[in-house]
């Protein structure tokens, strides 16, 4: 387990910031170390929406990524603002479903999501962001995919947990795709 | 307990709640809303009560009146806000009333912007009403700090009858990180024989006031308010110094920044060999002067850099401290924007005259 510095970045309701506390919140009752920052204000109105999330076996130093190991951008603005900044041997996703562009790096493993044909095969656009999430986690082995399934129940309660099964069922084919 | 996942401005009401507070006045103002809304919700539940009020004036003069009458009190908001909330923490501050003030900090000066920032910390530390007055400050770097200092603010401010405040910069109100709370129960109230409370006919009234038309009796007042500062400056500073027992340069910051710091700090012993520590003032006034004066003359340390989101307030208390001895140099953005760690490690390879 490393110390991973990720940003989740796309336009304000592609659900970047829900993937972001997913993580975190699952990170933190597998006994890792977690914090998230969102970006908040004018930037969540159309524009870009990120935050930042740290995920590590030590102590979190700084809640802010301005380095990240692992980059998932949801959408063209988001990859051309932080593609750059990725350290070299670090993650790039790439939501391949909305960005055409590719990313001219060699120091980086690049990942190609696409993750609305994807949600579409499952009945659900909403749940695109859950299936770039599974593929984050099961690309980089940050935590155990099932751990990150086991939230959606805790997630979707009430009337919202006809949605649990979706999720999951999302999160599994965001893995798939990156295996 | 169990950690959970809190954002800071929900835990620190949380924390307040936990506090034993009872009456919350305020009006939203970003980057702080959340905590208003949490107490709307949450502090009726605890037989409290929540009251939005018609202007940030009101609001903290509502606090006067709730003080006076005994009660654990609070206000927040983000920074212009609390400007308007200057003239009656004077007031508080002279009729000797607890409270606890919360300012999650954005950019300014004026309207600004809703981004973190840092700059008033003048304001906090120097008082930004009238009179000889000072303000208990205490800074977070971290969500369960905050809530450790939340409980901590009232006890001080009950202790030695004076608003406290916590300065958060807008990160500590916004991000998530998880907390622990401790098992510890709502305290009891403390006795306080001298609020307004109704006689029943069996005492003097008492009063609560910050006027005194005897010159005289305004000067006693100023002495007796001199002595319990001296007194809270003797007794409650805290810091925390960590990184290298040996460090060549050392970082000041307060708040979130003090992280930036130690992430900076991380890059340059990794590429450069370079060893630090991070000297991070938690209360501000009464600001730790004696140690960090020993930090900075330790023989190590080479220079002193200050890092700070705004254009560099804190910057006096470190020359004040540091008494001429080592060099100090100055990192910081103000007006919503964050430096980088790289940013700071390079400002910390020029403070040492390195490339």
């Amino acid at each position: 387990m490393a110390y991973n510095e990720i940003i989740f970045s796309g336009f304000g309701g592609q659900g970047v910031m829900a993937m972001g506390q997913t993580l975190a919140e699952t990170g933190m009752r597998e006994g890792l170390n977690v914090s998230w920052l969102p970006s908040y204000g004018p930037e969540m109105r159309g524009g870009t929406a990120n935050c930042s999330v740290v995920v590590a076996d030590s102590e979190i130093i700084s809640p802010t990524v301005s380095e990240p190991t692992i980059l998932v951008a949801m959408n063209q603005p988001s990859l051309a603002k932080f593609s750059a900044n990725v350290r070299p041997g670090g993650h790039i996703f790439v939501n391949s479903s909305v960005v055409d562009e590719k990313v001219e790096r060699d120091d980086v493993t690049v990942h190609y999501v696409d993750s609305g044909k994807i949600a579409a095969e499952l009945g659900n656009d909403r749940v695109a962001n859950m299936v770039m999430l599974g593929a984050v986690v099961g690309a980089t082995q940050l935590m155990d995919l099932k751990a990150v399934q086991k939230m959606m129940s805790e997630i979707f309660t009430g009337k919202k947990a006809k949605l649990v099964q979706l999720n999951v069922d999302a999160i599994q084919r965001g893995a798939d795709s990156v295996s | 307990m169990a950690k959970e996942l809190w954002k800071g401005n929900e835990a620190m009401a949380e924390a307040a709640i936990r506090a034993g507070l009872k009456c919350y006045f305020g009006y939203p103002i970003t980057p702080q809303s959340e905590i208003p809304e949490y107490f709307s919700l949450h502090l009726p539940e605890h037989g409290g009560v929540f009251l939005q009020a018609e202007s940030e004036i009101a609001a903290i003069n509502m606090v006067y009146g709730a003080a006076g009458s005994g009660v654990r009190t609070m206000t927040s908001s983000s920074s212009p806000g609390i400007s308007l909330k200057q003239e009656g923490i004077s007031y508080i501050a002279g009729s000797e009333l607890p409270c606890v003030i919360l300012n999650v900090m954005r950019g300014g000066p004026g309207l600004g912007t809703i981004q973190p920032a840092q700059g008033d910390y003048f304001q906090a530390t120097r008082g930004g009403g009238n009179g000889d007055y000072r303000v208990i400050v205490l800074a977070p770097a971290n969500v369960q700090e905050a809530t450790d200092l939340m409980r901590l603010a009232f006890d001080l401010a009950d202790k030695y009858r004076m608003p406290a405040m916590i300065l958060a910069d807008g990160m500590i109100g916004q991000m998530m990180e998880p907390v622990e709370w401790p098992d510890e129960p709502t305290p009891e109230p403390i006795a306080k024989p001298w609020a307004t409370t109704g006689t029943k006919g069996e005492r003097r009234h008492n009063i609560i006031n910050s006027l005194f038309m005897e010159p005289e009796a305004c000067a006693r007042h100023n002495e007796k308010l001199d002595q319990k500062y001296r007194t809270v400056a003797a007794n409650e500073t805290r810091f925390e110094l960590i990184g290298d027992e040996e460090p060549e340069i050392l970082f000041a910051a307060f708040g979130t920044p003090s992280r930036l710091a130690r992430a900076a700090g991380k890059i340059l012993e990794e590429e450069d060999g370079i060893k630090t520590a991070v000297f991070r003032p938690i209360s501000l006034w009464p600001y730790p002067y004696d140690a960090l004066y020993d930090a900075i003359n330790q023989e190590s340390v080479k220079a002193v850099v200050t890092v700070e989101l705004n254009t560099g307030q804190m910057l006096d208390d470190v020359k004040i401290a540091n008494q001429g001895s080592k060099p100090i140099s100055f990192i910081g953005k103000a007006g919503g924007m964050i430096p980088t760690p790289r940013e700071i490690a390079v400002a910390a390879k020029e403070a040492l005259g390195r490339k």
